[in-house]
């Protein structure tokens, strides 16, 4: 449970009453999706992360780690995505040590439910959870409300039907691995392509029994081309009305901190002091 | 009422460079459309990090309080000064914690890790989302003039004299196309043992 | 019950807008039709000595959503025939799509017809005006557009002329237009206008001479453009897929199309 600080909602609430409209954070307007293969599952995601019509991260990683072999593509607000992921991931750790069992990806998914339902759909995270437990593999969705979903292939996020248009043309049960990597980074770029709030890259995590790969930028079909001349300024060019060079050594002769070692004086880390 | 955001205006804007960091801010302080101080740096020193401030004026003054409290708690913890990507942390979750009332600031931390001698920059939203980048960080009201300038300007590893030239460039355009920030500017040049501070010469109006 | 629904502080409703019913339940509910909508892209405009360059990306959108990758926003204004390969003028329009079309085709009708009765094609000052005139003319009803003319002048310089909406228009050296105006334009201050640059070892502080305006030759122009449009579109969502570029020069208007990024 994070211990959320709640003395500027008041303040905030009052502005907002005002007609000043909430802040605007940075959100991933995002594609993510995830399929199970024979004998494991894979989840992909693109790496755009939007603030309004401005793309604020080219290459934002959208696949968070929860536990070794269960991990999870967060859609929606990116700060409650990374958070969710954070905190569950945590408790998942502990429960697991506590128990002496590897973390099972319902317990996951029901940590995570439980979390964002008692948030009622404030914590604006959306997510693909994929794992294998010793249970068997496990893929679901969970809203930000707190419903979830158990489904053989998932989409979520802005180009969540571009991707699912793939995902319902080409899936067939009982694929390999391979087969599922190629199917879900397809289903990203209908998402890249063909969704504003999706772009650059596609990231990849491939989870089977044995090991998890992940595959940070598995395909890159956005880089930026040569530019057509270089932008160098001839040094001078700014005018500049004051200068102050700080060093190190300066700033360090103020204080030291020494450490007392079997009688001798040794000189400890130096400490600095502000400027 | 406009956004908290766009109330007092102001940019910032941070760069990589070849073993070395920028990061530069304007000076102004307004009220909606009347300019208040053109003294009013938005770029505040932790040791070896840097971190850059725009938004709510009051909330920026706050929030560099308390992170000067944090960071000299740290400091008499650890006896060290603290890393910039811990810095990055430290923000991310100290903003996150306000999730449902938060400050109304655009967060931009800048500095070179002493240990790696790698330069690192990372930019946030007004709820602790990091965006680590490998180019530059944008905030403030002149943000998209700011991307479009930095887009065109910036390109790999420049050196501290041409970092200092571009990053300028880049923040003093944009600036001059956002009637809310400018009225002079401040860099920061970083290396991994020492840093120039400029002041840039900028329209006053 | 009241005391739930409310926030006591400042009796009013609670933080979560987005939940609250915004009017009483009985009440009548206004419906309404909101003829505009934006279909995104952006557009831009450098002129020379004796050139001048219109381009603009060929994308269109609503919402998060492509309507098409290729609609150019850039138009030639004023041939003699529809294949426009006489035209002088090029016209470029963002903003609401179907306002822009309907602005360009009346526009170039008034044109021929100028062209026509005159039996000379018209000058671009001439039009500037007229086009501002034509935009006045819905001043309470406008095209919901960013218009930018362009053409040779009678001196047979690069002219630029841009409007608002309602027809306030300049003639300048540059211009952008759209959605990623806000990105494009301080890039072409600086690298058009040289602005805030100054010429190095020439004085101290506020000593230092700005640098001169020296007019760009139309390789620089054009590496300038596409430039600035591979920046927008890495950082706006609407951007992009394709530009189309016109170059004005005295021997007539020389169509080009690059591709851009797609995502």
């Amino acid at each position: 449970m994070p211990g959320f600080d709640f003395s500027n909602h008041t303040r905030n609430a009052a502005l907002h009453a005002r007609g000043v409209p909430l802040p605007k954070a940075t959100s991933t307007g995002t594609t993510i999706v995830g399929c199970i293969f024979d004998g494991g599952v894979v989840i992909a995601a693109d790496t755009r992360a939007t603030s309004g019509p401005i793309v604020a991260d080219k290459n934002c990683e959208k696949l968070h780690y929860i536990a070794p072999q269960i991990w999870c593509a967060g859609a929606g607000t990116a700060a409650d995505t990374e958070f969710t992921t954070a905190l569950i991931s945590s408790q998942l750790e502990l429960h697991s040590l506590s128990t002496g069992r590897k973390p099972r990806v319902v317990t996951c998914m029901t940590m995570l439910k439980q979390h964002l339902f008692r948030y009622q759909g404030h914590i604006g995270a959306y997510l693909v959870v994929a794992g294998v437990d010793p249970t068997g593999v496990g893929l679901f969705t969970v809203h930000a409300h707190g419903s979830t979903d158990k489904l053989p292939y998932v989409t979520m996020g802005s180009g969540s039907l571009a991707a699912m248009s793939v995902f319902e043309t080409q899936w067939k049960s009982k694929m390999t691995e391979q087969e599922a990597v190629t199917l879900a980074s397809n289903a990203i770029q209908a998402g890249i392509f063909n969704d504003l709030g999706s772009g650059s890259n596609v990231d990849v995590a491939v989870i089977t029994k044995d090991k998890t790969t992940l595959k940070r930028g598995y395909v890159k079909p956005n880089e930026r081309s040569q530019k057509q001349k270089s932008y160098i300024f001839k040094r001078g060019t700014t005018a500049v009305l004051n200068e102050k060079i700080i060093t190190r050594q300066e700033i360090s002769k103020y204080v030291t901190v020494s450490e007392l070692e079997g009688g001798e004086t040794a000189l400890g880390e130096k400490m600095d002091l502000d400027v | 009422m406009s956004s908290p955001f766009a109330i007092n205006g102001g940019a910032c804007v941070a760069m990589v460079g070849k073993d070395c960091v920028a990061i530069a801010c304007d000076l102004r302080l307004g009220l909606q459309a009347l300019t208040v101080s053109n003294n009013f740096p938005k770029i505040f020193s932790y040791g070896d990090v840097y971190l850059g401030l725009t938004g709510l004026a009051t909330d920026v003054s706050t929030v560099s309080d308390l992170f000067r409290y944090k960071v000299n708690m740290y400091r008499l913890r650890e006896e060290r000064n603290i890393a910039p990507s811990t810095m990055a942390n430290l923000v991310s979750s100290s903003l996150y914690e306000r999730r449902f009332g938060p400050y109304f600031v655009s967060p931009v931390v800048a500095g070179i890790d002493q240990k790696s001698g790698k330069p690192f920059i990372c930019g946030f939203d007004s709820i602790g989302c990091i965006d680590f980048a490998k180019d530059f960080i944008v905030s403030g009201t002149a943000s998209d003039q700011l991307f479009g300038t930095c887009e065109g300007l910036w390109e790999p590893d420049l050196g501290p004299e041409d970092l200092f030239e571009t990053i300028s460039q880049a923040l003093l355009n944009a600036v001059d196309r956002d009637a809310l920030s400018g009225w002079g500017a401040h860099v920061y040049i970083i290396e991994k043992d020492k840093t120039t501070k400029r002041l840039l010469k900028g329209r006053q109006d | 019950m009241t005391m739930f629904s409310q926030n006591p502080l400042m009796n009013g409703p609670n933080y979560s807008f987005s939940q609250t019913p915004t009017m009483a339940s009985g009440a009548n509910k206004e419906h309404s039709f909101y003829p505009y909508t934006d279909n995104g892209g952006s557009t831009l405009a450098i002129s020379g000595n004796d050139f001048m360059i219109m381009a603009g990306d060929t994308r269109s959108t609503s919402g998060y959503n492509i309507n098409t990758r290729y609609s150019p926003k850039v138009f030639k204004i004023g041939g003699t025939t529809s294949s426009q390969d006489d035209a002088t003028l090029v016209l470029s329009v963002v903003g609401f799509a179907a306002d822009g079309h309907a602005l360009k085709e009346k526009l170039d009708a008034i044109v021929k017809m100028y062209r026509y009765q005159h039996g000379k094609p018209m000058s671009v000052k001439a039009c500037a005006q007229r086009l501002s005139t034509i935009l006045y003319g819905k001043r309470f009803f406008p095209y919901y557009v960013t218009a930018i003319l362009g053409g040779l002048d009678e001196d047979g310089k690069g002219a630029v002329y841009s409007y608002d909406p309602v027809g306030s228009y300049e003639r300048e050296q540059c211009r952008a237009a759209g959605a990623a105006a806000s990105l494009i334009m301080p890039f072409l201050d600086n690298q058009v206008n040289f602005k805030n640059q100054y010429i190095p070892g020439s004085g101290e502080g506020h000593a230092l001479v700005e640098r001169a305006k020296d007019p760009l030759p139309l390789v620089v122009v054009e590496a300038l453009v596409k430039d600035a449009f591979d920046s927008a579109v890495e950082r706006h969502i609407e951007v992009g897929d394709g530009l189309s570029m016109m170059l004005i020069t005295k021997n007539g208007i020389e169509e080009k199309f690059l591709p851009l990024k797609k995502d």
